[in-house]
C-alpha cells in the first residue's frame, strides 16, 4: 500500500479530484440557476412588490424563527405554504388582509406561549410581505413540504 | 515556543475564548425561551438572541482557525510571521466588526440571510481582515519550507475566503438567493473548514504522538480528498425542496452519504497514529480533545448527518428538530472541540510553561461532551415525534410543540452542563496556577489513617 500510494500520489489525487468535482458541480449550478428562473419560480411574476416583500422579511430578520422552505430557525411555523394553509394562495387582497390582521395582533402575551414580536411595517411594505409569501409558496419545491401542516 | 511571533495566537485565542463564553450563554438563553416563552419576548426577541448565539460561534472558531493558523505556520515553515503588525491590525478589526454586529443586532439593524446578518460594513470589514491574512500568511508559507499540513491548511483557507464573496451575492429570486446562499453555508462546514480541521490535527497529532511526518502528511492528503469529493457535490442534499431541479435527489443522497467517509477517516487516523506514536506527550487534555474532536465530529457530523441526509427521509425531517440536534453536535464535534484542543495544546507554549490545569481541562471535556450528547438525544426524540406528528399524520406547528415541552426542558439542562464546562474550561485555560506542586518526600509522609 505504501509503496502504490504515495504522498506526492495522494496530493495529486486531491487536487486533481477536487478540480473534477468543482467543474461538476459549477456546471451543474449553471443548469441549476437557468432552471429556477425558467421554471420552477415561474408561476408568478417577481414584481418590485415581491422584491420589497423578501426585503421586509430580511430587514426583521424573520429567518431566525420562522422556516421558509424548511430553513431558518425552528421556533416557529413554516411559512414557505402559509399562504396555501390560509387558502389565500391566488387571492392577493385576502392574503394581504390576513397577514396584516395577524401581525397587527401581535404579541398575543398569552402567559406560556411563544411570542411574535411586534413590527413597524407600513401598508406598502405589508402587501409586498404577502405577495412574496405567495410567491415563495408557488415555487415548485418537489412536493415539500408533505402536507399543509408546514 | 520557537518563534517569538507565534504570540499572536495567544491574542486571537483569549478574544475567541470570550465570544466562546457569549455563544454558550446566549444558546442557554434561547434554550430557556423554549422553556418560558415569555422571558425577554419584547425586550430581545428569540430572532435577536439566535442570531448573537450563532454568529458568536462562527466567529469564534474563524478566530480560533487564524490564531491557530499564526501558531502553527511559523513552525511549518520554520520562519517568523512576515508581520506581526498585519496580524494585530486583523485582530482589530475583526473585533470592532464582531462588536459592532452585536450593537447593532440589540438596536435592531441586521441582515436577514440565517448566519449572514451582519451589517454590510461588516461584511467588508471581515473581507478586508481576510485578504490581510492570506497575504501575511502565504508570504510567510511562500518563503518557508513547505508542508502538506500548511498546504492543506492554506487551501482551506484560500478557499473558504473567495467563498465569502457570495456574502454579497443576494439575488431577489428566493431560490436563486438560498441556493448561492449554502456555497456559503455548506462548503465552509462541509468542505473547506475541514481542510482545516484536518490540517489542525494532522499538526496536533505530529507534536502530540510523533509519529513520522511522511506517514500523517500522506493520510492527510487521502482524508482531504474524500471530503471535498464528497462534500462539494453533497451540497446536493440541501438543494431538494428550495425550487431546484430533481436530480440533485440523487446526486445529494449518494454524494452526501459518502460524507461519512472523512469523518470516519479522521477518527480512525487520531486513533491510529495515537497507538503508533511512542512518544508520551505530557499535555494530556490536549490528547483527550484531539481524539474527542474526531470521535465526536464523526458522530455529530457523520452519522447524525447520515440519519436524515437521504431524501426520501429528508422529505420528512427537514426543517424539525432533527435538524438542530445534528447541527449542535456537528458543530461541537467537529469545530468546537477541536479549537479547544488547539487552545488547551498551545496556550500553555505561548505562555512558556509546562501543561497547567489538566485535570480540571478534561472535567471540563466530559462535561461539556455530555451535555451535548445528551442534548442531541433529547432534541432527536422531539424531532422523530414532530415529523410523525406534523409531517405524516399533519397536525398543525404550534400543537405538535406544546406537547414536546418535556425535551424542552431536558435541552436546557443538558444546556446547563454545557455551560457549566465552558466556564470550567474558560477557567482552566485563563487562570493558570501560579504554585507548583513539588513532590513531597515519600518515607515522610505519615501512612494512610494515621494522619
Amino acid at each position: 500500500m505504501s509503496e502504490i500510494l504515495t504522498k506526492s500520489r495522494a496530493r495529486n489525487i486531491f487536487y486533481g479530484g477536487s478540480l473534477f468535482f468543482i467543474v461538476v458541480f459549477v456546471a451543474m449550478t449553471i443548469h441549476s440557476h437557468r432552471y429556477v428562473v425558467e421554471k420552477s419560480t415561474a408561476g408568478m411574476p417577481l414584481t418590485d412588490a415581491v422584491k420589497l416583500g423578501k426585503e421586509v422579511w430580511e430587514r426583521h430578520s424573520c429567518i431566525n424563527c420562522h422556516t421558509l422552505h424548511g430553513e431558518g430557525a425552528y421556533f416557529a411555523p413554516e411559512v414557505g405554504n402559509v399562504m396555501t394553509r390560509w387558502g389565500v394562495l391566488d387571492d392577493p387582497e385576502g392574503a394581504f388582509e390576513i397577514l396584516d390582521a395577524w401581525m397587527k395582533a401581535q404579541p398575543s402575551g398569552t402567559p406560556g406561549r411563544r411570542q411574535m414580536p411586534h413590527f413597524e411595517i407600513t401598508e406598502e411594505e405589508m402587501r409586498g410581505l404577502a405577495d412574496f409569501l405567495r410567491w415563495a409558496d408557488q415555487t415548485d419545491t418537489q412536493n415539500w413540504p408533505p402536507n399543509d401542516a408546514g | 515556543m520557537k518563534y517569538a511571533s507565534q504570540k499572536v495566537a495567544y491574542a486571537y485565542f483569549v478574544v475567541a475564548m470570550g465570544l466562546f463564553a457569549i455563544q454558550v450563554l446566549g444558546g442557554l438563553l434561547a434554550g430557556w425561551i423554549y422553556v418560558a416563552p415569555n422571558t425577554l419576548s419584547e425586550l430581545l426577541p428569540f430572532n435577536i438572541i439566535r442570531m448573537i448565539h450563532t454568529n458568536a460561534l462562527i466567529v469564534w472558531l474563524l478566530l480560533g482557525f487564524f490564531g491557530a493558523a499564526y501558531y502553527l505556520v511559523p513552525e511549518e515553515s520554520e520562519r517568523e510571521i512576515y508581520s506581526v503588525k498585519l496580524a494585530y491590525l486583523q485582530l482589530i478589526i475583526l473585533v470592532v466588526g464582531t462588536l459592532g454586529a452585536v450593537a447593532s443586532y440589540l438596536v435592531g439593524i441586521h441582515g436577514g440571510r440565517e448566519f449572514l446578518e451582519q451589517p454590510l460594513w461588516v461584511k467588508f470589514g471581515i473581507l478586508v481582515a481576510a485578504v490581510i491574512f492570506l497575504v501575511n500568511i502565504s508570504l510567510t508559507v511562500l518563503a518557508g519550507r513547505r508542508t502538506a499540513i500548511t498546504n492543506v491548511l492554506l487551501t482551506g483557507l484560500w478557499l473558504l475566503s473567495l467563498l465569502w464573496i457570495f456574502a454579497f451575492i443576494n439575488p431577489s429570486n428566493l431560490s436563486l438567493d438560498k441556493m448561492y446562499w449554502w456555497f456559503i453555508v455548506h462548503l465552509w462546514v462541509e468542505g473547506t473548514w475541514e481542510l482545516v480541521m484536518a490540517s489542525i490535527l494532522a499538526f496536533l497529532m505530529l507534536k502530540l504522538t510523533g509519529v513520522d511526518r511522511e506517514v500523517i502528511e500522506k493520510w492527510l492528503y487521502v482524508i482531504v480528498a474524500t471530503a471535498l469529493f464528497s462534500g462539494i457535490l453533497g451540497t446536493g442534499h440541501h438543494f431538494y425542496w428550495i425550487g431546484l431541479p430533481e436530480y440533485w435527489q440523487w446526486v445529494g443522497s449518494i454524494f452526501s452519504t459518502f460524507e461519512v467517509v472523512p469523518f470516519f477517516a479522521m477518527m480512525s487516523f487520531a486513533f491510529i497514529m495515537v497507538w503508533k506514536g511512542r512518544r508520551n506527550h505530557p499535555n494530556k487534555a490536549a490528547l483527550l480533545w484531539s481524539l474527542g474532536a474526531a470521535t465526536v465530529a464523526f458522530f455529530g457530523a457523520g452519522v447524525w448527518g447520515f440519519l436524515h441526509t437521504l431524501h426520501g427521509v429528508n422529505y420528512y425531517t427537514h426543517g424539525t428538530q432533527v435538524t438542530a440536534a445534528h447541527g449542535h453536535l456537528a458543530f461541537y464535534g467537529a469545530y468546537v472541540a477541536l479549537n479547544l484542543a488547539m487552545f488547551t495544546y498551545a496556550m500553555p507554549v505561548l505562555l512558556g510553561r509546562s501543561p497547567y490545569n489538566q485535570v480540571l481541562n478534561m472535567c471540563s471535556f466530559w462535561l461539556m461532551t455530555g451535555g451535548m450528547a445528551f442534548m442531541t438525544f433529547v432534541l432527536t426524540f422531539a424531532g422523530t415525534i414532530q415529523t410523525h406528528m406534523q409531517r405524516v399524520v399533519g397536525d398543525y406547528y404550534m400543537d405538535v410543540q406544546d406537547t414536546l415541552e418535556i425535551f424542552y426542558l431536558m435541552r436546557f439542562g443538558a444546556g446547563v452542563a454545557v455551560v457549566l464546562g465552558a466556564l470550567l474550561f474558560l477557567y482552566s485555560q485563563l487562570v493558570p496556577q501560579r504554585e507548583i506542586v513539588e513532590p513531597g518526600d515519600e518515607a515522610a509522609a505519615p501512612e494512610r489513617g494515621q494522619a
